[in-house]
């Protein structure tokens, strides 16, 4: 039996899930909790993430766009990462759990396709079934990362019920676990989903934050004052924020995707304009209407495009610990160009949003104030959808 | 609105059981999905259904991210809220049927919370006995758990095929009415067989728990309701009848029928 203390942050999080999967939930988190602290276990997590994800990542310096700013600006670079991204972080802690419990299908849900290659890799890595649950309208927005799934051997899966975007590929793949529970292992994506699964994906991903705190004490001598990072379902922020939590002087900010607008209808903000109700197996903020049913979201970038959000957010919302903010498409496509121009770093469009905040907030900060950008992920998997927009003029 | 009707209404599934049980018969338990093919005809169908021979009616309230069910009840679903099905709707409809079975609601969690803390004197008060919750698994949210098992409705259970033992007395100790088997792995939907394995689970959930055992998720047509209905106390039926029920009022009668014979045959 679990205890309430696990399974919840606050009031949030849980185990909504049907009962067909409450063994196989139990049986995860008992791997999992023996796992975590079982020396070779942590060595071979050890060993993927330095010789085969590239870690530590860098943490760089941002000299224009730290002008631009008015303050010290630093990127921690999930973008250099194996895969481009903060995902494989998460996929490669899970795929070792899942070779422990035996497990030999690997399905996973995808957003804009980070996480689904990421999943994809891993599973080519050891030589694992991997079927990954995709959106229709995803597939189209990021056929690239299609592709890339399909070279490393997986089968992805068009979803088309629905908003067919990222909420649909994880009800499928829900579907799919309650129905090959006995030999499959679902690597969700985010720090979403039923316990211990945000608990656990957060673990993985901690290691942003854990690097990054040992190098900002290193390179800027002093901790950040704030740390930013996006959020979608939130396990790049929630990777980032973990070991600054208890750094009571350090703000938390995580910036969600306004879309079209906040009075639109048409955004991913679950943080700043849901209210906590039950979707994917745990309570947490959500985007729904008065009867409770499912709000699509809306996000120029498929990987914030999630009506929930991570249930531990939400605590930490309630809480006041963090603060959530939302920047829209448009001001997200600037950020998208101002790192590329200051940087030389094109960031995912999801880490736009972020960046564009940051940019918003000039005079927040004094000029030698660290603030600490989590790069989650890089942008060329969007320079195809951008660069339909005409964004450069001609 | 007056409840005062709540104090029996919660024995109303438990005594029709006994009564079947005593006439030596099993339940046909037939599933909709309120609002499909259209909300007119959610009424006329719960009229059909219990002429036809239904000893209780599950009648589901569509939810946007069904992730128990399969296509059929999905498509369903998504047909209903397109053409404005909700809670308030739904007591409505119940309220007008005027039911002489007992009625058991079944909903994913959110929209029941969405529709407030009177949400369950409410729908008893339309003519609901029961509760079904596809995602609210025993233990996993003690206070909204007891806030149902106190409530004026049954609370009907779910237990699967992988539930162990120990787990299904405790899913018996917390339920109500009777308890709801799932069949085999998987959503809801029809297949050709039923699973090898349902007999010994049957009896393993006898030996847990005192409440009759219903078997649903994969039931499609009379034969297979009449395997079922000869390990079982009841059998639900759900994909197969939206389906006759996409088609016509009618087609969901004439299945229903088939249904009552085959089990009553069994």
């Amino acid at each position: 039996m679990t205890t309430a203390q696990q399974d919840r942050f606050g009031a949030f999080g849980g185990r909504y899930v049907p009962e067909t999967l409450i063994p196989a939930i139990d049986e995860l988190e008992r791997a999992y909790d023996a796992a975590r602290v079982d020396p070779a276990f942590r060595h071979e997590l050890e060993q993927m993430l330095t010789t085969y994800v590239g870690r530590p990542s860098a943490l760089s310096d941002a000299p224009r766009f730290s002008e631009h700013v008015g303050a010290q600006v630093w990127l921690k670079r999930e973008d250099l990462n194996h895969t481009g991204a903060h995902k494989i972080n998460n996929t490669v802690g899970q795929v070792l759990l899942a070779r422990r419990m035996g497990k030999k299908r690997i399905i996973a849900e995808t957003g804009a396709g980070q996480h689904g290659v990421a999943t994809a890799t891993v599973c080519a890595r050891f030589g694992l079934e991997c079927i990954v649950y995709m959106g229709e309208e995803d597939m189209r927005r990021q056929s690239l990362n299609v592709f890339r799934m399909r070279l490393m051997g997986a089968k992805v899966v068009s979803v088309t019920s629905g908003t067919r975007t990222l909420k649909d590929a994880t009800t499928e793949a829900i579907r799919d676990w309650v129905t090959n529970v006995n030999d499959t292992y679902y690597i969700i994506g985010s720090v979403v989903g039923p316990a211990p699964y945000p608990r656990m994906v957060r673990d993985f991903q901690a290691i942003i934050g854990n690097e990054a705190r040992a190098q900002m004490l290193d390179r800027a001598g002093r901790l950040p004052k704030t740390v930013v990072a996006c959020v979608g379902g939130g396990s790049n922020a929630m990777g980032a924020f973990h070991a600054f939590v208890g750094d009571k002087d350090v703000e938390l900010v995580g910036v969600e995707a306004a879309g079209e607008g906040l009075d639109s209808g048409h955004h991913s903000a679950s943080l700043t304009r849901g209210r906590p109700g039950v979707l994917h197996g745990s309570l947490s903020y959500l985007l729904q209407d008065e009867n409770g049913q499912v709000h699509p979201a809306h996000s120029i970038s498929a990987g914030l495009d999630y009506p929930g959000v991570g249930p531990e957010h939400s605590y930490l919302k309630d809480t006041g610990r963090a603060e959530y903010v939302s920047v829209g498409d448009r001001d997200a496509l600037e950020g998208f160009q101002l790192l590329s121009r200051l940087e030389g770093i094109i960031p995912a469009l999801e880490t736009a949003h972020a960046v564009s905040w940051i940019a918003s907030q000039k005079g927040r900060w004094t000029r030698d104030e660290p603030v600490l950008l989590c790069v989650s992920g890089r942008g060329d998997k969007d320079v195809a959808q951008v660069s339909e927009m005409n964004i450069l003029g001609t | 609105m007056a409840s005062g009707s709540v104090t029996i209404s919660s024995d109303t599934i438990e005594r029709r059981f006994a009564e079947l049980k005593a006439a030596g018969k099993r339940a046909l338990v037939p599933y909709i999905t309120a609002g499909h093919p259209d909300i007119e005809r959610t009424a006329e169908l719960l009229l059909a259904l219990q002429e036809s021979g239904a000893d209780v009616i599950e009648l589901g309230l569509p939810f946007s991210d069904p992730m128990a069910d399969g296509p059929v009840i999905q498509a369903s679903s998504q047909r209903a809220l397109e053409l404005g099905m909700n809670f308030t709707r739904l007591l409505e409809i119940v309220a007008r049927a005027k039911m002489r079975v007992p009625l058991v609601l079944f909903s994913y969690l959110n929209p029941i919370i969405a529709a407030g803390q009177n949400a369950l004197v409410q729908a008893a008060d339309a003519g609901f006995s029961g509760l079904l919750i596809t995602d609210l698994p025993v233990g996993s949210d003690p206070e909204r758990e007891a806030w149902i098992g106190e409530g004026p409705l049954s609370f009907i259970r779910l237990v699967a095929p992988t539930t162990p033992a120990a787990r299904m007395r405790e899913i018996s100790a917390h339920g109500s009415g009777f308890v709801y088997l799932i069949s085999r792995l998987g959503v809801t939907g029809m297949q050709d067989t039923m699973s090898a394995d349902l007999p010994a689970t049957v009896k393993r959930l006898r030996e847990a728990t005192a409440l009759p055992v219903c078997v649903g998720f994969g039931v499609s047509g009379p034969e297979q309701a009449a395997a079922v209905a000869r390990i079982a106390d009841g059998v639900v039926v759900g994909s197969a009848i939206v389906r006759a029920a996409g088609e016509s009022v009618e087609a969901a009668a004439k299945l229903t029928s088939a249904l009552r014979a085959a089990i009553d045959a069994a």
